[in-house]
């Protein structure tokens, strides 16, 4: 076949691909593209460079038409921007993801076996395999919820888990998110643009499908609901001013069910009620984005104005199911998170197939004495926030912020875990002036059922800021499409 | 529907009705005073206030540019033209997803013509252009939701929103101008208040159609008679109130709500009287108290409303 006279040489549209010792999606050493991304390799070096930024604008202008913002904090007004975005698709082998999706299943179903267990008999703590105080001390732990039966005893039904390809190009396990974890409606919209943007690339990989998300997410409610026969499920968001109200409709939309916020819902009788213009209609399960502490008034913070009175009550008595159940943030406290390897040994018998990062316990002494010596090659993390926030990196950090989280940590040493510093995976990106590598995360999502079930992929976090390690959207991250191969 | 999105609806309905009657009579009353004397333009914008039932700020100025900014921009002024725009979009955003797109970029276009408008003085010389664009846009958002609008609970929640807000704001409106003018007898007007009635057709988007009917000749009563009582004119009060009456009957029926019959029945008992009312008699009887008889009847519709489909008593819907 002959190339079109405009065609780029490898030397010029990757001349500024560094690889280093990160491990490289796209490249062996010495630029050798790997098996997975020949064929886009090969499309890069073929379409001339105006043709990808037209792809690119075709694709910015998809999402700005389409809504798919987010609302940055900040205004009084709120400011919608469109998630940055890279068009080149990272790739992952039909052999990787299914490693990835295994460790997955396993992750979580030893998860909710934890939580089960902690909040009635309390094995793992009575045979000190998960210190007491760790648990007992996490703010995100809810005393309400002991001895509260849950329906099919599903604690965590949707799960985001994040995960980082180590040095080797290995999976591992960053965080889990098992409270509210948010972003699965641009891993479902980066996909539809790809699709219009690069069809023949598209059919050409096969592709494993996602668009059955909204389907999953819906069977995976109604298994909840306490009335089997046609349940009213809903999904219930804090409101217009929250930074993924966008999210929220577009899952309410892909389910056909509801969206609500708190002032919608009722409580009479321990049951909870929608009010819509052919009266009160009863609610069976509540896909909940809202945290625990606003759920109710009535049961945790007085002053939440999104929640529901008497909300807690009815899920106590069993006449509604929320999703995911009270206090399951006690499992994903980032110093808990450390003792997952043994929570799926205890519980499963079996090793975890996904690894963790090596993590520091600061309330441990010679831990803490080992972190606070070598903070500067150390990345150090408040255990129960997210978003990048209250985070220290310590290669990036100037002496002030080093002596700052020093401070912190002395101050509140169970407040805080550190890890070392690493070296995130890079994939492609596209920019004016050629490809070059990228660090990136992975977030999947895992619903949980009884078993659980990840669509193939998941978001693709990307930093876009070169040499920069954070991947967050409030902090110059971006996002690409994640194409699993059958 | 959710009640609470139905209500979005429904006062996305009145404000943006209640802004373009506010543009249009702002515009229409400015160009009177250009042709009158300072006692008769403040008598006027006196009628103006008192029919939109707005407190003149500084107790009544002859200063025309600060009642119209009072009444157009002032956003300490809740019933402002820049205020209802306002309202109106804090209402669709609550209900984003509920609408479509260029829904939503007309009612933003228009808010941010009214908020750029309000940081420039230079209104101030053509203030027609700016009350044009408001009664532009709002009447290209009322001709996107009927050629794209599903005609579902929320299509005739703004409707009922819309035309109860009308007959309210034309009642209020014919009621001050007959107090003003009580005389009604048949036969041209006075040839010194041939602009006041005329003006008062304009505000109501009358004038041609009443022109085409009865040729140029002012009369009071047939004036009176067609802004009321009309079959055919669409913003006669009669009409207003038959749209009110349609809206009620498409909520019923979707909404699936039992022994919700009674907004409705309201608004077909007010629609009968307007439909044998004869002017004649009312003229002889009391015209002003059958005026405030309509605005306490949309009262009335507007709370049985609540009641039955937004915010009902909930023991009692559950019983």
């Amino acid at each position: 076949m002959l190339r079109p006279p405009t065609s780029q040489t490898a030397a010029s549209l990757f001349g500024d691909y560094e690889l280093d010792a990160s491990f490289d999606e796209m490249f062996k050493p010495g630029h050798v593209p790997r098996d997975s991304y020949r064929l886009l390799f090969d499309r890069l070096l073929e379409l001339p460079a105006s043709e990808w930024r037209q792809r690119q604008q075709a694709a910015d202008r998809a999402f700005l038409n389409q809504g798919v913002t987010f609302t940055v904090y900040g205004n009084d007004e709120g400011t919608e921007r469109i998630f940055p975005y890279d068009i080149l698709p990272r790739i992952i082998s039909g052999a990787e993801w299914s490693v990835v999706e295994r460790g997955l299943a396993q992750r979580l179903l030893a998860l909710n076996l934890f939580l089960k267990d902690i909040y009635h008999e309390g094995r793992i703590l009575a045979e000190g395999i998960v210190p007491r105080e760790l648990v007992y001390s996490c703010p995100h732990y809810r005393r309400e919820m002991c001895g509260v039966r849950i329906r099919r005893d599903t604690y965590v039904s949707v799960a985001g888990t994040d995960l980082v390809r180590v040095e080797d190009g290995g999976f591992a396990v960053l965080e889990d998110n098992l409270r509210v974890p948010s972003g699965v409606s641009y891993m479902l919209a980066n996909r539809q643009v790809m699709k219009r943007v690069f069809p023949g690339l598209f059919s050409r990989y096969r592709v494993r499908p996602i668009d059955h998300y909204g389907q999953q997410l819906l069977g995976t409610l109604r298994a909840l609901a306490p009335r089997p026969n046609d349940p009213t499920i809903v999904v219930l968001t804090p409101g217009v001013h929250n930074s993924a109200y966008f999210e929220h409709t577009y899952l309410a939309r892909q389910m056909g069910v509801e969206l609500v916020e708190g002032r919608d819902l009722f409580v009479h009788d321990n049951v909870v009620y929608m009010r819509t213009t052919g009266g009160p209609r009863r609610v069976d399960v509540i896909y909940r984005r809202v945290d625990d502490d606003f759920l109710d008034p009535l049961a945790f913070r007085r002053d939440s104005q999104l929640g529901v009175a008497g909300l807690f009550n009815a899920y106590r008595a069993g006449n509604v199911s929320l999703a995911n159940a009270v206090g399951t943030g006690v499992a994903d406290d980032k110093a808990v998170y450390a003792y997952v390897p043994q929570m799926i040994k205890f519980y499963l018998q079996q090793d975890a197939i996904l690894p963790n990062i090596e993590t520091f316990l600061l309330h441990d002494e010679t831990h803490r004495q080992h972190v606070l010596e070598n903070l500067e090659r150390l990345v150090v993390k408040a255990v129960g926030e997210s978003g990048g926030y209250g985070m220290l990196i310590g290669p990036h950090s100037t002496q002030a912020e080093r002596a700052e989280f020093r401070d912190r940590i002395v101050a509140n040493p169970r407040n805080y875990i550190a890890q070392p510093t690493l070296a995130l995976s890079r994939v492609p990106c596209l920019f004016d002036d050629g490809v070059q590598g990228r660090h990136v995360d992975l977030r999947p999502y895992v619903l949980f059922s009884g078993t659980a079930t990840c669509v193939p992929g998941g978001l693709t976090r990307v930093a876009l800021r070169r040499g920069s390690l954070v991947v967050n959207s409030s902090q110059g991250g971006g996002s690409k499409d994640t194409w699993v191969l059958e | 529907m959710l009640s609470r999105v139905a209500d979005a609806f429904y006062w996305t309905g009145r404000y943006l009705e209640r802004a373009e009657h506010t543009a249009r009579l702002v515009d229409v009353n400015t160009y009177l005073s250009l042709d009158s004397t300072p006692e008769s333009s403040g008598r006027h914008w006196h009628r103006v206030f008192d029919s939109l039932q707005v407190t003149m700020a500084d107790g009544g100025t002859s200063d025309v540019v600060a009642l119209v900014h009072q009444l157009a921009l002032d956003r300490g002024n809740k019933d402002s033209i820049a205020s209802g725009i306002h309202a109106a979009r804090e209402n669709l955003r609550q209900i984003r997803e509920q609408i479509s797109v260029d829904l939503w970029e007309r009612i933003n276009r228009l808010y941010w013509t009214v908020r750029r408008t309000a940081e420039d003085a230079s209104w101030q010389d053509q203030p027609h252009q700016f009350l044009r664009g408001v009664i532009e846009d709002c009447h290209q958002f009322i001709g996107l939701t009927t050629a794209t609008m599903n005609r579902g609970e929320g299509y005739y929640f703004l409707e009922l929103g819309r035309f109860l807000e009308r007959a309210i704001t034309y009642s209020a409106l014919l009621d001050s101008h007959v107090r003003a003018f009580p005389d009604l007898r048949s036969g041209e007007v006075a040839p010194e208040l041939v602009a006041e009635w005329t003006a008062l057709l304009r505000s109501c988007t009358a004038l041609e159609a009443y022109t085409r009917r009865f040729t140029a000749r002012m009369d009071a009563r047939r004036i009176a008679d067609f802004l009321l009582l009309d079959p055919e004119f669409p913003r006669s009060i009669r009409f207003a109130v038959e749209q009110v009456e349609a809206a009620l009957r498409g909520i019923t029926r979707l909404s699936g709500r039992e022994n919700a019959g009674r907004p409705e029945r309201l608004a077909g008992r007010l629609r009968a009287s307007l439909h044998y009312a004869q002017l004649d008699e009312l003229v002889d009887d009391s015209l002003q108290m059958f005026l405030t008889g309509i605005s306490g009847q949309c009262g009335e519709i507007h709370a049985a409303t609540y009641r039955t489909f937004i915010g009902y008593h909930l023991d009692a819907a559950l019983v």
